[in-house]
């Protein structure tokens, strides 16, 4: 693992269903990263495409050896970039995915596993579900790529961070619901009270990569941040306008965060299991 | 109970900012620029346009003032205030002439259908100021009104873009101080002035603080009857209420369809609004 992760987050406003415009916003913002010193630039959930895209879906989908992601695929060997989009798979299923590019080539993908359905949102209708979580490893350490939310069920950074991941990079389309007195909107406090918690129960280091903008006049509320392995704010982002968010991990703080607190260290994963499949009624093999 | 929602309290600054915001977003996406919107004189269109003044700037804002030659004098006086507050374009029409010329053939029209009418013929203005300027039509209806059906379809429910949904009128009023409209708007009772002497409350039955801490807890709350009775509220009211929310959803839906294709629009052909923009 490097020492130190010089990156940026991008808290930006992709044009709803507009690969091409997307593009050129993300070569800009890419751009301006790297010139900010940032060795990893992340993009929000679906910063290639938008989020309400309902059936523009397959319309925008690539498949991951798509032509049109080649300059990002060669852009990968000057920094690491995560981004958003649409992917649709060999057998014409459409997921919210999210890869992470470095040395010139995809080193990860993650499909969105927890379609939400409710409320405001429609995700399962138009999208396939992810049925799969692992940690990976880039040239700063092991890390794991979660979207939205994938962070709202507790059990997939759990796994993360079992699976090794000291970065838990959390990628986000979150539009706002339930304006409050005290300025924020209610779910906006939810997520910054999750970051928190996950980033000090699994001492890991969090990057939260939201976006701002309307679609069909749902306010993405930006705010994105990137919290130290003791669950503090090394770095935020303003609510509700467009910005170029930079931070430094120390990942030398992670080890010693998980020497002051071994929380991981005295998991017990297999009680985790052994429960699990009494609650699922399968017998201890 | 959600207590980080404070039923009738907002935080006006950022809700402010958020709303200016999505005008101007809406706006720029559209290519037009500029928005148009009906100034009655109420609370409710003169917040409206007072978003649209901080997210456009006053000069591509254009209030029309579209009086019948009996609507209120005070109306039409607190609609010439918030032009002058605002430094907006403004412009007057009287739509007698045609209003008039319509009834002449249908004397026995009530007041209901006269009222209607009127709505109708502002919003076919509106419409037609919206190519002549390039400009979107601003809707002014707000949560409360349009959960209880209570303003006129394809009348002053018909916009492009409107800020105020999803705020109850409660919350538009301390959006109003917030941004400073005047008080003499903001503390006056509220009326669609479709006939002398007319007000809101008085053609509801409840008034506009009690409507909204009942809607708040029905609709955003999630509450049922049970729930609702239990919460102290009178059970009569909660009815009346429930059942004009049902009544009125036709108000808030596109027409309905017959559905014989193998993709119907709206229902399995669906893009967002913002599409392509």
């Amino acid at each position: 693992m490097t020492e130190r992760i010089p990156l940026a987050i991008a808290q930006m406003h992709p044009h709803l269903g507009d690969l091409e415009r997307n593009v050129a916003l993300h070569e800009k913002l890419i751009q301006e990263a790297e010139r900010g010193g940032a060795r990893l630039v992340l993009f929000p959930e679906l910063s290639l495409t938008g989020y309400f895209l309902k059936d523009l879906v397959p319309a925008v989908a690539l498949k991951v050896s798509d032509p049109r992601l080649d300059w990002l695929r060669a852009k990968s060997r000057d920094l690491a970039i995560v981004v958003g989009f649409v992917e649709e798979s060999a057998d014409f299923r459409y997921y919210n995915a999210a890869m992470y590019l470095e040395g010139g080539k995809v080193r990860h993908v993650h499909r969105k596993v927890y379609l939400p359905t409710y409320g405001i949102f429609d995700e399962q209708r138009y999208f396939a579900q992810g049925d799969r979580i692992a940690a990976f490893d880039s040239g700063f350490g092991r890390m794991a790529l979660l979207i939205c939310e994938d962070m709202w069920h507790p059990a997939l950074p759990y796994l993360a961070v079992l699976d090794g991941a000291q970065v838990l990079l959390a990628v986000s389309n979150s539009p706002g619901r339930g304006l409050t007195a005290d300025g924020r909107f209610a779910n906006a406090i939810g997520w910054h009270h999750l970051n928190r918690t996950y980033a000090q129960l699994f001492t890991c280091a969090l990057v939260f990569a939201h976006r701002v903008g309307y679609e069909d006049g749902a306010c993405f509320w930006g705010a994105s941040e990137v919290l130290g392995p003791d669950g503090t704010a090394l770095a935020q982002a303003p609510p509700l306008e467009e910005a170029l968010l930079f931070a430094t991990i120390d990942c030398d703080a992670i080890r010693r965060e998980r020497l002051a607190n071994p929380l991981l260290r005295d998991e017990r994963p297999d009680l985790t299991l052994r429960t699990l499949r009494r609650i699922l009624g399968e017998t201890i093999p | 109970m959600n207590t980080g929602a404070l039923p009738l309290t907002l935080d006006y600054a950022v809700t402010a900012q958020v709303l200016t915001a999505f005008i101007e977003d809406e706006v720029r996406k559209s290519s037009f620029g500029r928005v148009v919107v009906g100034l009655s004189g109420g609370v409710d269109s003169s917040t409206s346009a007072a978003l649209a003044a901080k997210a456009l700037g006053p000069g591509n804002v254009w209030g029309l003032l579209l009086p019948y030659r009996e609507s209120s004098q005070e109306s039409r006086e607190h609609a010439a205030l918030a032009v002058r507050w605002l430094g907006i374009n403004s412009e007057t029409i009287d739509i007698s002439p045609m209003i008039d010329a319509y009834f002449a053939r249908e004397p026995e029209a009530d007041r209901v259908r006269r009222g209607n009418k009127m709505a109708r013929e502002r919003m076919t203005i509106l419409y037609d100021y919206s190519a002549k300027l390039r400009a979107l039509v601003l809707g002014t209806s707000n949560k409360t009104e349009l959960l209880l059906g209570y303003g006129t379809l394809y009348g002053d429910m018909a916009s492009a873009l409107n800020p105020l949904g999803d705020l109850y009128k409660t919350h538009v009023r301390g959006l109003a101080r917030h941004l400073g409209v005047p008080a003499v708007i903001v503390e006056k009772a509220p009326s669609a002035d479709l006939w002398v002497g007319q007000t809101d409350e008085a053609e509801l039955g409840f008034t506009y603080e009690d409507l909204d801490r009942l809607l708040f807890h029905m609709v955003d709350l999630r509450y049922d009857t049970a729930a609702l009775l239990a919460a102290g509220f009178d059970e009569r009211f909660v009815r009346a209420v429930a059942e004009r929310v049902r009544g009125s959803q036709y108000k808030r839906r596109p027409p309905v369809i017959a559905k014989v294709s193998r993709r119907t629009i709206d229902r399995d052909f669906r893009y967002p609004r913002d599409w392509g923009l």
